[in-house]
């Protein structure tokens, strides 16, 4: 009798096993089918390749490099021949196009390793703040309004102009003012998070303050920040181009979409193709990076789903 | 109410501390000596005399007693001289905070006269043109770079079909109250600076507008007969406007921190570019009071953000 209980719940059992849709999973499902997002992330994927491969394109289909100049070429407007004045020629010859996909590199380079930085002091101070609460949180707390009450573009700039620093060090600093927002989040998302009976159960069988924050609150977070992290990624490319038109941020000879409309911005009577291409590329990648972070929002919280 | 107004007044005291604290240590620990850049190709300058104008701004002393000093002037709005105009810091500020408090304020009535119309008829009419329009602008507005934006437009508008002017804020030679004149000079330079709060405002007041329309209370104004005009007007907006009070605040930031650019793309005379103009002179009075007077600036629009959100939305006191 038992036996054949057992064989009989096994039967019906059998047809329900399938490998269960997991978060990712779920979320990749909705996303495939969300035409706008994936447009935008291959954009992004696609500015991503051509930046990465600046150099193999400069020498194999422009023949040329990112400060090779030409003197009798200078101001040339957009032309198919040569390849490498698709985009036309700044005030020295050089190629615009070639020097486009260069200053992808440095302006995604500074984008997304200055996210990455403000990801992580974000998602620590928030866990912190809101796990331990009290002194802790309002330290956190009073240190976030007092960043946030200073406008970012001034603390940007006096730091730059004062401390001139070099791409990898202005990518560090970008990071460590950024972090707020995240902070902010996670901060939220912890004090209600750490009332839930798993956090409980965690504390009881003895688990400790950072197991507990990392390993079960975290995960929890995750999704989300990433999301917030593709739109922090937007804004970084966006204050650093900002920063770099002023002269302040990536500073010549090292060209970025925004130092290359600086000097564009004087020659506009003469070339106006050279102040449109650079900030359509800012304007692009930026478009596209809020578009995905968007679109990755509603994939993964069907509830946020803007209407 | 005014314990809350006091309370929150108090609170901010920690945050112009700070403020002053960072501003301080990024100007004290940049490089490079502002005597030596100060007196850099004068000729005639011995070392005493250097140390004598180290000794002369204080700049000898121990950090800590350095911030003392000057962070107890700054309270009584004494920020120094500038270093290259020899003329109070403050003052030279408050002589360009006019041309800012009018391109600011000239882009948040832009950004509510049309933000705010814009969501609310987005909101009624779902699906129409303007909805979508309100929804692809939702995003397009903040991921165009201003400055690029305001390129643009000079290349566009004032170079190509020379319909107006593309800097300063009246044409030289002119009134100051020639005020046709100033209109013409602020057009574009407002809606630049406007557009990313245009996009914000109509986004969010289309959700409040969605939220606030789909609630009960909207459908007993229905059953008992108002006008669809009173209900929309009179029980709707006003509560879909509520949030938008806190939205206020953070966008005022934006403000600040945009006219920046804008000024700068716009050679417009205002804090934003005399600050920079400072940052780039190594000018460090006019820095600090620059960025102190901004901070502060948005400090007071927070305030001011909290009050109104406490006045229209008594159940925030409590807290």
């Amino acid at each position: 009798m038992a036996v054949g209980a057992q064989a009989a719940t096994r039967a019906i059992e059998a047809p329900q096993v399938r490998p269960s849709a997991g978060l990712w999973s779920n979320a990749w499902y909705s996303l495939r089918r969300d035409r706008l997002t994936m447009a935008a992330g291959a954009v992004v994927a696609l500015i991503i390749l051509l930046s990465v491969a600046a150099p193999l394109l400069a020498e194999y289909v422009f023949k040329t490099t990112f400060d090779k100049q030409d003197l009798l070429h200078t101001y040339g407007a957009p032309a198919l021949d040569p390849p490498a004045y698709l985009l036309g020629s700044d005030e020295v010859g050089r190629s615009q196009v070639v020097r486009l996909f260069y200053g992808g590199q440095v302006s995604l380079f500074v984008g997304f390793v200055a996210a990455f930085i403000q990801l992580t002091i974000g998602v620590l101070l928030g866990l912190m703040a809101g796990y331990f609460r009290g002194r802790v949180d309002d330290l956190i707390t009073w240190f976030i309004t007092t960043l946030n009450s200073i406008p970012t573009i001034f603390l940007l700039i006096i730091i730059s102009a004062l401390f001139a620093p070099g791409p990898i060090t202005l990518t560090i600093i970008i990071g460590t003012i950024f972090w707020t927002g995240i902070t902010n989040f996670v901060r939220g998302q912890t004090f209600a998070l750490r009332e839930r009976e798993f956090v409980t159960a965690a504390r009881t069988i003895g688990a400790s303050s950072w197991r507990i924050m990392l390993r079960h609150i975290l995960p929890n977070v995750l999704p989300l920040i990433f999301v917030l992290t593709a739109i922090d990624v937007g804004t970084i490319i966006l204050a650093e181009s900002a920063l770099s038109y002023l002269g302040l941020g990536i500073v010549p000879p090292t060209p970025s979409w925004g130092n290359m409309l600086t000097n564009a911005a004087s020659y506009f009577n003469r070339a106006p193709w050279l102040v449109a291409s650079p900030g359509a590329m800012i304007f692009l990648t930026v478009l596209c990076l809020y578009l995905v972070g968007d679109g990755l929002r509603d994939a993964l919280d069907p509830r946020l789903k803007s209407r | 109410m005014w314990k809350y107004v006091i309370r929150r007044l108090l609170y901010a005291i920690p945050t112009l501390f700070g403020i002053s604290v960072i501003v301080f240590l990024i100007t004290r620990l940049a490089p490079g000596d502002p005597i030596r850049l100060y007196t850099f190709g004068a000729l005639n300058v011995t070392e005493e005399d250097i140390q004598g104008l180290r000794a002369y701004y204080g700049l000898d002393q121990p950090l800590a007693i350095q911030y003392v000093t000057w962070i107890s002037k700054v309270v009584r709005g004494d920020f120094g001289m500038s270093l290259i105009y020899h003329q109070p810091a403050l003052g030279l500020l408050f002589e360009r905070m006019g041309a800012t408090l009018q391109l600011a304020f000239t882009a948040l009535f832009l950004q509510l006269a049309i933000g705010i119309p814009l969501g609310v008829m987005a909101a009624l009419r779902r699906g129409s043109w303007v909805d979508n329009v309100v929804r692809v602008f939702g995003v397009i507005g903040h991921a165009i770079p201003q400055f690029w934006l305001g390129l643009m437009a000079i290349i566009l508008i004032s170079v190509t079909l020379r319909l107006l002017p593309s800097q300063g804020v009246l044409t030289v030679g002119k009134d100051i109250w020639d005020i046709p004149d100033r209109i013409r000079h602020i057009i574009m330079p407002a809606f630049v600076l406007a557009l990313a709060g245009i996009a914000n405002y109509s986004r969010y007041l289309r959700t409040e507008t969605l939220d606030v329309i789909s609630q009960d209370y909207v459908r007993t104004a229905h059953a008992k007969g108002l006008a669809e005009r009173t209900v929309i007007y009179v029980h709707a907006l006003r509560n879909a406007l509520i949030p938008m009070v806190t939205a206020l605040g953070g966008l005022l930031a934006v403000l600040v921190s945009g006219a920046l650019v804008v000024e700068q793309v716009f050679t417009w005379p205002g804090v934003g570019q005399f600050t920079y103009a400072a940052a780039r002179a190594k000018d460090y009075p006019v820095i600090m009071a620059g960025v102190m007077v901004a901070s502060t600036l948005l400090v007071l629009s927070y305030l001011l953000r909290d009050i109104a959100y406490a006045i229209v939305d008594p159940r925030i006191k409590v807290k």
